[in-house]
């Protein structure tokens, strides 16, 4: 009963039975969740701190809940308005922040590869709640445990990660994820924003109009448009944008099954996914928000267990 | 190794404390049963199913607990997770807690810690089929006892059930 990796870095250093057990152990903290003290004591000798480097609404609430639910100390910590913005490096505010015993550290940063480069110097366990353009561990387990919850399983599954693959972390945990669990990925979107390396590196399929993978899939992921990223127009407009590649109701309602839609959040309405279709009862996307918490808790729980 | 209680005294003793349960609770009108997992819920099981022959089995209010998040030992390495199942609330109730072996009183510790996150019981009793006494690192008794043992720190208490292990048996090694 261990994770076999120290940190949470990205999925891609998780073996399937990590990632089953992750998934196991937040069915139970789900139903403490629905409990009338929704708070377990579990990690109450535990000191945890959010470094957050970049902003966030939905992780760092749904961690900081996760560490609450479970009675750990927490400390927050966002780049604006500390040393960070005076000079200080990553690692000499870690370092400091770590000399304060602190056991583990749940970091989001723009650099891709920052939580791994911390994780060579420091002894605190690390959670990355997103990197740059790189991973994010907890959104993609949060989506597979949601898709579990509505499908049954993840083996055989039909998946699309549909708009901005390019700059999505969540994409890239979502395929690792889904690969290693033996469910099938279709990557949807115009050219411009599906990267031409990702064929070779996984087995997934790639498919350029957005109704032909609607019809294919099981479960539709629409990620965000992210525009701040993007430092050169791949796509004329956001009008255009959501011509080719918006979902709405009445696409879904012209498919021959009815889906599951999912979104990471936070949505661009009339964007990638439109109100209708946003708030229908095909989607789960309020369910993953929920989900997020439960499975937060798991991976707290398995990285801090056995720790000295 | 030596056998503590074969299958006919297994049946005996669960049917005794089937019969103390019932002369201190009656009709199990106020009365709620909790196993606790993982093991417990073996024992909690042939309870209940002996309670059902003697009472209208509606009248029972039967429910599992697993400890694992109120556990004391977390840093030293994790357990199997279990399920917690209690579909009914337990405010005001008198609770029984049933569990196979009580022996160091950590695990019921941990069980009333996590039994009070579900509400205010009335009362709560503690009911053990093996009760290995002197052994205890806490200040935690049973109510009711299958059979109370003396045993040394070194020396084992195995419970099996036959539907999970093959037999009905309880051995000390």
């Amino acid at each position: 009963m261990q994770l076999s990796t120290k940190h949470l870095l990205g999925i891609r250093d998780l073996q399937p039975v990590d990632i089953q057990l992750i998934l196991d152990t937040a069915t139970q903290f789900k139903e403490v969740l629905q409990r009338p003290i929704k708070k377990v004591p579990t990690l109450r000798d535990v000191t945890i701190v959010n470094l957050f480097y970049e902003n966030s609404t939905r992780t760092r609430i749904s961690f900081e809940l996760a560490e609450k639910r479970l009675s750990a100390d927490t400390i927050n910590f966002t780049a604006s308005g500390s040393s960070a913005a005076k000079g200080e490096t990553l690692l000499d505010t870690v370092n400091n922040i770590l000399s304060m015993k602190v056991d583990m550290v749940v970091m989001r940063h723009s650099a891709s590869g920052a939580p791994h480069f911390l994780a060579k110097h420091i002894p605190a366990a690390i959670v990355n709640a997103g990197d740059g353009i790189n991973e994010h561990p907890t959104q993609a387990l949060l989506d597979a445990f949601s898709i579990r919850e509505a499908l049954g399983e993840l083996a055989g599954k039909k998946v699309a990660i549909i708009g901005d693959i390019m700059h999505s972390r969540v994409a890239l945990s979502n395929i690792w994820l889904l690969k290693k669990m033996g469910a099938e990925v279709t990557i949807a979107g115009p050219p411009t924003l599906i990267p031409v390396h990702l064929t070779e590196a996984f087995d997934v399929r790639v498919e350029y109009n957005l109704r032909n993978a609607l019809e294919w899939c099981d479960v539709a992921n629409i990620l965000r448009i992210q525009l701040e990223r993007q430092n050169q127009p791949l796509f004329s407009s956001l009008r255009e944008y959501s011509l080719a590649y918006g979902v709405n109701k009445r696409l879904l309602d012209s498919l021959s099954k009815e889906i599951v839609i999912m979104h990471p959040g936070p949505i661009n309405r009339g964007v990638e996914l439109d109100s209708d279709a946003a708030d229908s009862k095909q989607s789960i996307i309020l369910h993953q928000v929920e989900n997020g918490v439960a499975v937060r808790m798991a991976v707290l729980y398995l990285l801090a267990g056995g720790t000295q | 190794m030596k056998i503590i209680l074969n299958e006919q005294q297994l049946a005996i003793t669960i049917q005794r404390l089937t019969h103390q349960l019932l002369e201190n609770h009656l009709d199990l009108q106020n009365t709620v049963l909790i196993g606790i997992q993982p093991r417990g819920i073996y024992f909690s099981d042939r309870i209940v199913r002996q309670l059902q022959t003697e009472v209208k089995p509606e009248a029972i209010q039967y429910g599992k607990l697993d400890i694992t998040f109120y556990r004391d030992d977390v840093r030293k390495g994790l357990h199997e997770l279990n399920y917690t199942e209690i579909p009914f609330s337990i405010e005001n109730k008198n609770v029984v807690l049933i569990d196979d072996v009580l022996w160091t009183g950590r695990t019921i510790r941990a069980s009333l810690d996590a039994l009070l996150d579900f509400g205010r019981p009335a009362k709560v009793e503690l009911c053990v089929l093996i009760d290995r006494r002197f052994s205890r690192q806490l200040p935690i008794q049973a109510d009711y006892v299958g059979r109370p043992i003396d045993s040394i720190i070194t020396q084992k208490v195995k419970v099996f059930w036959k539907e999970k292990d093959g037999k009905d048996e309880v051995e000390l090694l």
